[in-house]
C-alpha cells in the first residue's frame, strides 16, 4: 500500500490535469456549435474568434464551459468519455451477447492479439535460434549482431507497405502473416541481445566443471547455458512482447487494415471520430498491460520452480 | 547463370568469413568491419541474382541495381524527403522530446515521492504502442512537419525520462557521502557526480529514442502530411506501383536510422569513454 500511494497521487494528478486542459482544447468548437444552435457568444464573429486567444475565450463565456466537456467529436474528449467509449464498445456488447461482432473493441483486439501472439513466437524463436548461433559460432557473432543492431535502426514503419504488397504478391492471404512479420521484426532483437547475454552468462569455472565431468556439448547446453539463461530470457520477452504489440498495430496503421485496434484508430481518423480513436488506444494499453502482467506472473512462478531468487 | 554466380559469391563470402573469424587478426579493426559488410554484400548479391534468375517483375521486388539507379535518378526528391522527414521532424522532436525528458528527470529527481510515483508509470507508458496517437496529433496540429515533431516527441519521452531518473539514481551511497564530506553543494553534486554516473543509461535511453524517432516521424506522414516527405511518397509510391523509387525511400530511411544510431553510440564513446564496455582492450 505504501507503495501504491505515490503511484495513485501521480495518476490523480495526471487524471486532472487532463480534465483540465479539455477547456481550453474544446472551447472553440464549443462555441461555434454554442452559436450555431443560437446562443449568445463573445465575440461573436467565427473569425474574430480565431484570433482570440484560448483563454480569453474561457473568460469571457465561462457559461459555455460545461458544453466544451460533453462534445460529439471533441478534439480532446474527457477521460469519462474515454471510459464510457471503451465500456460502450466492450462490455455492454458483452452483455447483450455481441461481444465479436465487428463493431466490438473485443473482436478487433482478438484481431490484434492474434497476430501479436504469432509474431511474439515467431521472433522468440528467431532471436533464442540466432542467439545459440551466436554463441556457439564465431562467424555468426561476427556477421549476424552488427546486423542486428543495423535492422532495429531501420524503420520498419517504412518497409511495412513492402511487406504486404511482396506477401499478397506471394499468395498469402488476408493481413495476418504480414503483421506477424512486422512484429517478429521488432520482437527478436530484444530477446537475440538478452539470450545471448543469458547464454554466456555461465562462469568460466562453471564450464570447466562440465568439462571435467566429461559433458558433451549438448548436455552443457541444457544442463548449464539454457537453465542460466532464463531469467535474462524472461526479462528480454516482456520486452519483446510489447514491442510485438507495437510491431502489429504499426503493421496495422498505415495499410489500409480493416479489422485490428490499429484499424479502428486509421478508421476513426478517416470518420473524424475522435472517441474511437481514443478508446482504440486505450484498448491497446490495456492489451499491452495485460500480455506484460502474464508474463511477469510466468516468469515469477517459473524462477520459483527453479529455485531462482530474484 | 545469374543465379550460379550469385550463389558462388554467397558461399565465397561465407568461407571468407570462416577465414577471417578463424584467423590470428580475427580481433583487428578491419577484420570485425570486414566480416559484417562481406555479410551484407553476400545478402545483395542474393537478392540480385534470385530476382534476376526468377525473372521477378519490378513491381513486385526490384533487384539492389534498380533502387540504386532510382536513388541516382532522383536525389533532389529524395534530399527533399529526407529534410522534410529526418532533419525537420524526426531531428526536431528528438532535441525537443529528449530535452524535456532530461530537464523532467532532474525536477522529479530532487523529490523521491514525485519518483517512486513516476518512475512505475512511465516504465509502464514506456511499453505501451504510443504511435497510435499519431492521428490526433496531426489532426491538432496539421499536415506539416510540426505534427510530426509533436509524435516523435511524445514518443521519445518517457524511454529517456525513465532511463535518465535510473541513472540519476546510480552513484552509490559511498559517493554522495564522500561529496557531502567535501562540502559541495547540490549542484556540485549533480555536476560532478551524479550526471556523469548517469550517462551510460542516458544514452541507452538516447540510442532507443533514435530508432523510435523515425519510426514516429514516418507513421505520423501516413494519417496526413505536405506533398513531400518520406512516409508520404512510400504510401503514394505504392499506389501507384512505382516501387523502385519505394525501395530507394527504404533504403535512404534505413541508411539515415543507422547514421542517426551511429552519431549517438559514437557521441557516448567519448561522454562514457571511462565505462567498461568502452574502455580498451
Amino acid at each position: 500500500m505504501r507503495r501504491m500511494f505515490p503511484i495513485l497521487a501521480v495518476l490523480v494528478a495526471l487524471a486532472a490535469a487532463w480534465y483540465a486542459a479539455v477547456a481550453p482544447m474544446n472551447i472553440r468548437t464549443a462555441l461555434d456549435q454554442a452559436k450555431r444552435a443560437g446562443a449568445v457568444v463573445t465575440p461573436e464573429g467565427a473569425r474574430v474568434r480565431h484570433e482570440v486567444s484560448v483563454w480569453r475565450l474561457l473568460a469571457a463565456n465561462s457559461e459555455h464551459i460545461p458544453a466544451a466537456y460533453s462534445l460529439d467529436r471533441p478534439r480532446l474528449p474527457t477521460p469519462g468519455q474515454v471510459a464510457g467509449e471503451l465500456w460502450k464498445t466492450t462490455g455492454e456488447m458483452a452483455l447483450r451477447g455481441r461481444a465479436f461482432s465487428k463493431r466490438s473493441l473485443l473482436y478487433h483486439g482478438w484481431i490484434t492479439l492474434q497476430a501479436t501472439l504469432w509474431g511474439f513466437a515467431l521472433g522468440t524463436t528467431l532471436g533464442i535460434l540466432g542467439a545459440i548461433a551466436i554463441v556457439y559460432s564465431r562467424v555468426a557473432d561476427m556477421s549476424l549482431m552488427p546486423w542486428a543492431i543495423i535492422s532495429q535502426t531501420i524503420p520498419i514503419v517504412a518497409l511495412a507497405p513492402m511487406i504486404i504488397v511482396l506477401s499478397s504478391q506471394v499468395g498469402v492471404e488476408g493481413r495476418g502473416v504480414p503483421k506477424a512479420i512486422i512484429s517478429a521484426y521488432l520482437c527478436y532483437f530484444p530477446v537475440l541481445v538478452g539470450m545471448v547475454k543469458g547464454l554466456r552468462s555461465p562462469a568460466p569455472s562453471q564450464l570447466d566443471l562440465l568439462k571435467t565431468y566429461n559433458a558433451s556439448a549438448r548436455q552443457s547446453f541444457f544442463k548449464l547455458r539454457l537453465p542460466a539463461s532464463v531469467p535474462y530470457l524472461f526479462a528480454s520477452l516482456k520486452v519483446g512482447i510489447a514491442a510485438a504489440l507495437v510491431g502489429t498495430i504499426v503493421g496495422e496503421l498505415p495499410t489500409g487494415a480493416i479489422s485490428g485496434l490499429g484499424a479502428r484508430i486509421l478508421i476513426g481518423d478517416q470518420f473524424g471520430t475522435p472517441l474511437a480513436i481514443w478508446a482504440a488506444l486505450f484498448a491497446a494499453a490495456l492489451l499491452a498491460g495485460a500480455l506484460v502482467t502474464l508474463l511477469d506472473v510466468i516468469q515469477r512462478i517459473t524462477l520459483r520452480r527453479m529455485g531462482v531468487h530474484p | 547463370m545469374s543465379l550460379l554466380l550469385a550463389l558462388g559469391f554467397w558461399l565465397g563470402a561465407w568461407g571468407a568469413n570462416i577465414a577471417i573469424a578463424n584467423s590470428r587478426w580475427r580481433r583487428s579493426l578491419p577484420a570485425r568491419v570486414a566480416v559484417p559488410v562481406l555479410f551484407g554484400l553476400a545478402l545483395l548479391v542474393l537478392w540480385e541474382g534470385l530476382v534476376r534468375f526468377f525473372e521477378v517483375p519490378g513491381v513486385i521486388l526490384p533487384p539492389p541495381s534498380e533502387v540504386w539507379a532510382a536513388i541516382q535518378r532522383s536525389p533532389d526528391l529524395l534530399w527533399e524527403d529526407f529534410r522534410q522527414t529526418v532533419l525537420k521532424g524526426a531531428l526536431s522532436g528528438y532535441l525537443i522530446g529528449c530535452g524535456a525528458a532530461f530537464l523532467t528527470a532532474i525536477l522529479i529527481d530532487r523529490s523521491p515521492f514525485l519518483t517512486k510515483g513516476l518512475l512505475p508509470i512511465g516504465n509502464f507508458v514506456a511499453a505501451l504502442p504510443i504511435v497510435g496517437i499519431a492521428p490526433i496529433l496531426v489532426s491538432w496540429y496539421g499536415f506539416d512537419w510540426h505534427s510530426k515533431a509533436a509524435v516523435v516527441v511524445v514518443m521519445v519521452f518517457f524511454p529517456v525520462l525513465i532511463n535518465a531518473v535510473q541513472g540519476l539514481r546510480e552513484s552509490d551511497t559511498m559517493q554522495r557521502d564522500l561529496m557531502r564530506t567535501y562540502g559541495a553543494s547540490y549542484w556540485q553534486t549533480l555536476l560532478k557526480l551524479r550526471l556523469p554516473a548517469a550517462m551510460p543509461f542516458l544514452f541507452n535511453g538516447l540510442k532507443i529514442a533514435s530508432t523510435l524517432a523515425l519510426i514516429g516521424a514516418i507513421v505520423a506522414e501516413y494519417f496526413g502530411s505536405p506533398t513531400r516527405g518520406m512516409g508520404f511518397r512510400i504510401s503514394t509510391g505504392v499506389g501507384r506501383l512505382s516501387i523502385d523509387l519505394v525501395w530507394a525511400e527504404i533504403a535512404v530511411a534505413a541508411v539515415a536510422g543507422t547514421v542517426f544510431y551511429g552519431v549517438v553510440a559514437f557521441i557516448e564513446a567519448r561522454v562514457t569513454f571511462w565505462h567498461p564496455s568502452h574502455r580498451r582492450k
